[in-house]
């Protein structure tokens, strides 16, 4: 279906919007895992320099949080400002996940605020389970509001009648197919981001200041997060495919770029074509047929770019794996934390890998559902808001972030500066 | 009373309390903005030591208000989102600038403490005008799916005044109590920029110049209202409980100016917030049975039975855990210090 230039407008400032929201969000799940695991480990070992990483954390999640939040309220206006008729449909069934969600954020929010301002003011204990709370209630407020996105993509708990639902079961609908994949692939994936740009940090700072104890304090306890989370993610990924091969069957061809319906399908490992695979990985079962492009009307075929994101996605969730079970030889060869430069290099340089698998796994879910709102039932073109002119608050919103990426940067390198000096210092 | 008005009534306590809450955060800003004089630095670090640990729990009454009519009254929120599509933008862009300049002001390094005192408070100034030219609009259905300028009109115009001014006044209240609680610093020890008596004095002035321009926009709410939405101008006195609570809050607001005067500031607080609440009270009651003026009622726009059935229990299910948890964090922040001698007043670690 051809799209008016209000809905690309209004599409895009959506997509810029999640993925703006989504790094700080995932920072906002992940943060408080590492910095409340500081706390404990200075409560067990008594060691100074897990106390001054908990606070370190602390104030980085303070300015990443406030951030997550104040655009996660632009993005709950935004489904009504850009698409307004997805959500007179959809209200009423998917309000529920986005309820438990408030709730949720809510708990993390009062919970943060006694935890980062509370270091004075409340017993160790209490203090410890307060940041317990946050870091518990921001992965369940990540899985009720990834359950509402498993919703729009394999709708259920309703009857369509003249292309309208009713009969609707808000309960049913949150037990979509897509809802236990999409959620533990999601919480993974703030997990690795969160971490892996963390033990980058660190890793930079032991590269200039080898056998530091303060970052490899930090480093270590980045990495017991990075590297769980990296080795099972390709797992959770695997079902997510698998999924998707069921359910969306077209996106599925979209991913892989399938252009023609195939049996035996083959996929590509770098250079090497082995024949079978894609139908193996799909179906469990390498003689499957495997539906292609041409299946489907070219109308609803998604974007290309998320054959692109899909590549870009596996690829560098791959070589997290392997940096992971790399590391882990490592550690136990040395029994220890290994040192050596090219190792540091190496997670040095997958610092940023997280988050972009992370952006791109986006695309290939939200891209790939197009030109659908809620798959199947409502397309985009048909959601979207009758307010014309949204070029301007596109632009608006746009600027602000461009500008807000940009300040965060440089106050997060304010706050690792102070960081690092403090561990020379000490 | 069914279960759409009582949701509608669970809506309407979200949207008070976080004008309390989170509407005074903003207020709190506006004073920043007009801070002066010898104790302008202690004035917005008492602004900002009263901030920090409360303003994210108090934005989520927003989020918790805006999820609550999308799930519950699906077509009222299309229409809102609609109609008010300018001020809505507006309010949002609002909400980011203040949030992340705070924090920004508060962890950027000295040399952007600065930049971003003004980003902060110029946003925490315009955010309650354009929250109360919304309800305005909404009120008197000053708003077209055509003209997305037509809540450019008398009664949004004045309610998004009467919405600043409201927030300002709670706000230099609410700090007021919190600068002579302070007063000689918090456990006892010499803190030179600790708050004082004359500070505590200032926010009292404060209370009292937010309490003269709540009245002055109230008054202007009463005239637009006539000139813009007759029929609930007419509500405002006739409908049962409206009158009765109008009466209250100007009995309360009228309490409230004498303790701020003898610098009863516990007292006046209390009274503030019954003030507060008994006017959106008395407005929310005229208003009802609507939703979004002139064309949505509560009945009208309710989501089917079995969503209400369902969100009830899951709204008290959140209230359980949410509103003993904000208790307490209000108890570990705001509550007074404990005076010497206090055998809590011993160091917690």
């Amino acid at each position: 279906m051809a799209m008016g230039n209000e809905a690309l407008f209004a599409r895009g400032q959506m997509a810029y919007s999640l993925a703006f929201h989504i790094v700080f969000a995932a920072i906002g799940i992940a943060m408080p895992v590492l910095m409340v695991a500081a706390e404990v480990m200075w409560r067990r070992t008594g060691r100074a320099v897990y106390l001054e990483l908990a606070r370190r954390w602390a104030r980085g999640t303070a300015v990443l949080f406030a951030v997550g939040a104040v655009s996660g309220t632009v993005l709950a206006f935004e489904l009504g400002l850009l698409f307004p008729r997805f959500m007179e449909h959809a209200g009423a069934i998917i309000g529920l996940p986005f309820s438990l969600e408030g709730i949720a954020f809510f708990t993390e929010a009062i919970f943060l605020g006694l935890y980062l301002y509370g270091w004075d003011k409340l017993r160790p204990r209490l203090h410890i389970a307060c940041g317990a709370l946050v870091a518990l209630s921001g992965a369940a407020s990540a899985a009720f509001v990834t359950i509402a996105n498993a919703w729009m993509n394999a709708p259920r708990g309703f009857r369509l009648e003249d292309g309208l639902m009713v009969d609707i079961d808000p309960i049913a609908a949150m037990g979509t197919p897509f809802a236990l994949h999409e959620v533990l692939h999601t919480v993974l994936a703030a997990f690795m981001a969160t971490a892996m740009a963390v033990a980058a940090i660190h890793a930079w700072a032991l590269l200039r200041r080898p056998g530091s104890p303060f970052h490899r304090a930090a480093l270590g306890l980045a990495l017991a997060v990075a590297i769980p989370s990296a080795l099972a993610q390709p797992l959770v990924g695997h079902m997510a495919g698998q999924m998707v091969a069921r359910h969306q069957p077209l996106k599925l061809a979209a991913m892989d770029g399938l252009e023609r319906t195939t049996a035996r399908a083959p996929m590509s490992i770098g250079p090497i074509e082995v024949p079978g695979m894609l139908s193996f990985m799909a179906y469990g079962d390498a003689d499957a047929t495997v539906r292609g492009l041409d299946d489907f009307p070219a109308a609803d075929h998604p974007h290309p770019i998320v054959r692109h994101a899909f590549l870009v996605m596996v690829g560098l969730g791959s070589i997290a794996a392997l940096h992971a079970l790399v590391t882990l030889l490592l550690c136990w060869r040395r029994r220890g934390l290994p040192d050596a430069r090219w190792w540091l290099r190496a997670t040095l340089l997958l610092g940023p890998a997280g988050v972009i698998a992370m952006e791109a796994g986006w695309i290939v879910t939200e891209v790939g559902r197009q030109p659908w709102t809620i798959y199947g039932v409502l397309r985009t073109a048909d959601a979207v808001t009758p307010v014309t002119g949204l070029w301007l608050p596109f632009t608006l919103f746009a600027v602000i972030y461009v500008g807000l990426a940009a300040v965060v940067t440089a106050v997060m390198t304010h706050q690792v500066r102070k960081t690092t000096d403090a561990a020379e210092r000490g | 009373m069914g279960a759409p008005e009582l949701i509608a009534l669970v809506l309407s306590g979200a949207l008070l309390l976080y004008i309390l809450s989170g509407g005074a955060d903003f207020g709190a800003g506006i004073w920043d903005l007009f801070a002066r004089g010898p104790r302008a630095h202690a004035q917005r670090r008492l602004v900002e030591g009263a901030l920090a640990p409360v303003w994210e729990a108090n934005h989520v009454w927003l989020i918790v208000a805006v999820v609550v009519l999308f799930t519950a009254f699906p077509p009222a929120f299309a229409a809102l989102t609609i109609r008010l599509h300018v001020p809505l933008v507006a309010l949002l862009i609002g909400v980011v600038l203040r949030g992340s300049a705070l924090v920004f002001r508060q962890y950027g390094g000295p040399d952007s403490a600065h930049r971003w005192q003004h980003v902060f408070a110029v946003a925490s100034a315009a955010t309650p005008f354009f929250l109360g030219a919304v309800l305005g609009a909404v009120t008197s259905g000053a708003a077209s799916e055509r003209d997305l300028l037509a809540w450019i009109a008398p009664l949004p115009i004045a309610t998004g005044a009467a919405a600043t001014a409201l927030c300002a006044y709670l706000a230099a209240v609410y700090l007021a109590v919190e600068a002579s609680s302070k007063i000689g610093g918090a456990s006892g020890e010499t803190d030179p920029e600790a708050p004082t008596r004359e500070l505590a004095d200032d926010f009292r002035r404060r209370a009292i110049a937010g309490w003269i321009a709540l009245a002055v926009t109230c008054a202007g709410c009463a005239v637009a209202a006539h000139l813009d939405a007759p029929r609930f101008a007419g509500r405002l006195f006739t409908a049962a409980w409206s009158a009765p609570l109008g009466a209250v809050a100007a009995a309360a607001a009228v309490a409230a100016l004498v303790a701020l005067v003898r610098g009863r500031f516990r007292l006046a607080r209390v009274l503030a917030i019954v003030q507060a609440s008994a006017l959106l009270a008395a407005w929310g009651v005229a208003h009802a049975p609507l939703l979004i003026a002139p064309d949505l009622t509560v009945r009208g726009a309710a989501a089917p039975p079995v969503t209400l059935r369902i969100l009830g229990p899951v709204l008290v299910g959140g209230a359980l855990v949410v509103l003993p948890s904000l208790y307490w964090l209000m108890r570990v922040f705001k509550a007074p210090p404990p005076r010497p001698g206090d055998p809590r007043s011993g160091s917690p670690t």
